[in-house]
């Protein structure tokens, strides 16, 4: 077999090989990719008497974790509840204040969670929760990571790792104060109502109180209208 | 494959399949459903002068193959975004796709208010719509990638930018906490005072309804001459 002719069509066949490898790589990795990473942390609220749930696409083997808190309303309190894609029940929680809930998707599809209020009559309450699906996308979307991180990368990487950490501490402190806040101003409020409140009422009864012991002394004439309570 | 259109699929195939993985990420994961006038707002709390960026998605629900449309043209969104005093910082119509920022002047919590204005789905019975969206505050709302090529930075430059954005965040979360902290004590300050205030005024409307009650039961059991 002449080299040159041999060579040649081995090139091309790897030409071939290599060109559709590629395409069935691009096609691997754009069934991966659907798979979503980061974090989506929402503030929202809910009236009562309602539900509200919000859908994510999970793919199988994905790390996720939710995190919820009551900042304002009732008694700082709501339901809440976590399924996979055939409807199986991984969380539920009644009448929670806060909680955390970590687990693997042990299958690809739609992961449903739900908030519900339905057990309150006329609060609303305001919730926010945080929902971490894998890790976070990486600062560089790059294809050359072959080389391991220098001595000063790792080290920004630790750093950013902890400074994550500070902002989720941060987090949850404003959310811990906001609650506080809310509960000094009802408390505010309701005392300034308690207060006009109870006056009126004590002058009320002072006052009644006289003119009925008065009605018992009065003439007969008169007590019949009067002393019918 | 043939070996032959081997060189023009690389060049078209190639961003084509990268557009189309695009596509399919589109905007991050989560969504929820809402109806056809119904308003779903969100809130955030943030300091004073943090960008906040909004990319949204839209699929309408096509009732006859019960399935969400991929993408449907001619759908709207309004977005509208107040202020912690309740102006309006913005509020504008966008597609069916779209991408919304502000950036805070004053430091508490914003609304964000998305709705649909669009018509059609009361045509297309059902009036359900899945909305994706993704809200990102502050440095997260930083694309790296776009920073760097335009910096012309190196990767440790990067990284060294990127940790700066966050500690510039949390320096701004910790002066934003230092206002709410100071508001949250004149709130209790002022409920201290008002309990001062109302005990004392309690005990003096007691003590003066009690003399006023006797000395009017008095003269009204003189007068009877019952004393």
């Amino acid at each position: 077999m002449p080299r040159r002719g041999s060579t040649q069509c081995w090139a091309a066949a790897a030409g071939r090989w290599g060109c559709g490898l590629f395409v069935l790589l691009l096609l691997l990795l754009l069934l991966l990719v659907p798979g979503p990473s980061g974090a989506s942390e929402f503030t929202f609220e809910l009236p009562d008497n309602a539900k509200q749930c919000f859908y994510e696409d999970i793919a199988q083997g994905t790390k996720c974790t939710l995190e919820f808190q009551v900042i304002t309303g009732g008694h700082y309190d709501v339901d809440c509840r976590l399924e996979d894609p055939d409807g199986k029940v991984l969380y539920k929680e009644m009448k929670k204040q806060y909680d955390s809930f970590t687990f693997t998707a042990s299958k690809n599809g739609t992961y449903k969670f739900c908030f519900s209020n339905e057990f309150s009559t006329f609060t609303h309450k305001t919730i926010y929760f945080d929902f971490q699906v894998g890790e976070d996308p990486p600062l560089f979307p790059s294809e050359n990571r072959v080389s391991a991180l220098t001595q000063m990368e790792s080290a920004c990487v630790s750093i950013h790792e902890a400074l994550k950490s500070v902002i989720d501490y941060q987090t949850h402190f404003r959310l811990r104060e906001a609650q506080g806040r809310s509960r000094a101003e009802d408390l505010n409020t309701r005392v300034a109502y308690w207060s006009v409140g109870e006056a009126l009422i004590l002058l009320v009864v002072s006052i009644g109180q006289v003119f009925l012991l008065k009605s018992f002394f009065s003439d007969k004439r008169t007590t019949t209208t009067r002393v019918g309570s | 494959m043939a070996g032959v259109g081997a060189g023009p699929l690389r060049s078209v195939g190639l961003p084509a399949l990268l557009f189309l993985a695009l596509c399919a990420v589109g905007v991050r994961g989560l969504y929820f459903h809402i109806g056809e006038t119904e308003k779903r707002c969100f809130i955030e709390e943030i300091p004073d002068e943090t960008m906040v960026i909004g990319n949204y998605r839209t699929q309408m629900w096509d009732k006859q193959k019960e399935v969400f449309l991929p993408s449907t043209p001619g759908l709207g969104m309004h977005v509208e975004v107040k202020d912690p005093d309740g102006k309006v910082v913005l509020s504008r119509q966008y597609g069916s796709e779209g991408r919304f920022t502000f950036t805070s002047h004053t430091p508490g919590e914003h609304q964000i208010c998305l709705h649909s204005n669009s018509t059609r789905m009361a045509l297309f019975a059902g009036g359900k719509l899945r909305v994706h969206l993704d809200i990102q505050v502050g440095e997260h709302a930083n694309n790296y990638p776009e920073i760097a090529a335009k910096d012309k930075l190196t990767e440790l430059q990067l990284r060294a930018r990127q940790l700066l954005d966050q500690v510039e965040q949390i320096q701004k979360e910790q002066d934003y906490q230092r206002y709410r902290e100071e508001r949250f004590r004149l709130t209790s300050e002022s409920t201290n005072q008002r309990v001062l205030w109302w005990s004392i005024a309690q005990t003096v409307i007691l003590i003066l309804t009690g003399i006023w009650q006797m000395r009017h039961l008095k003269s009204f059991f003189e007068a009877k001459k019952l004393v």
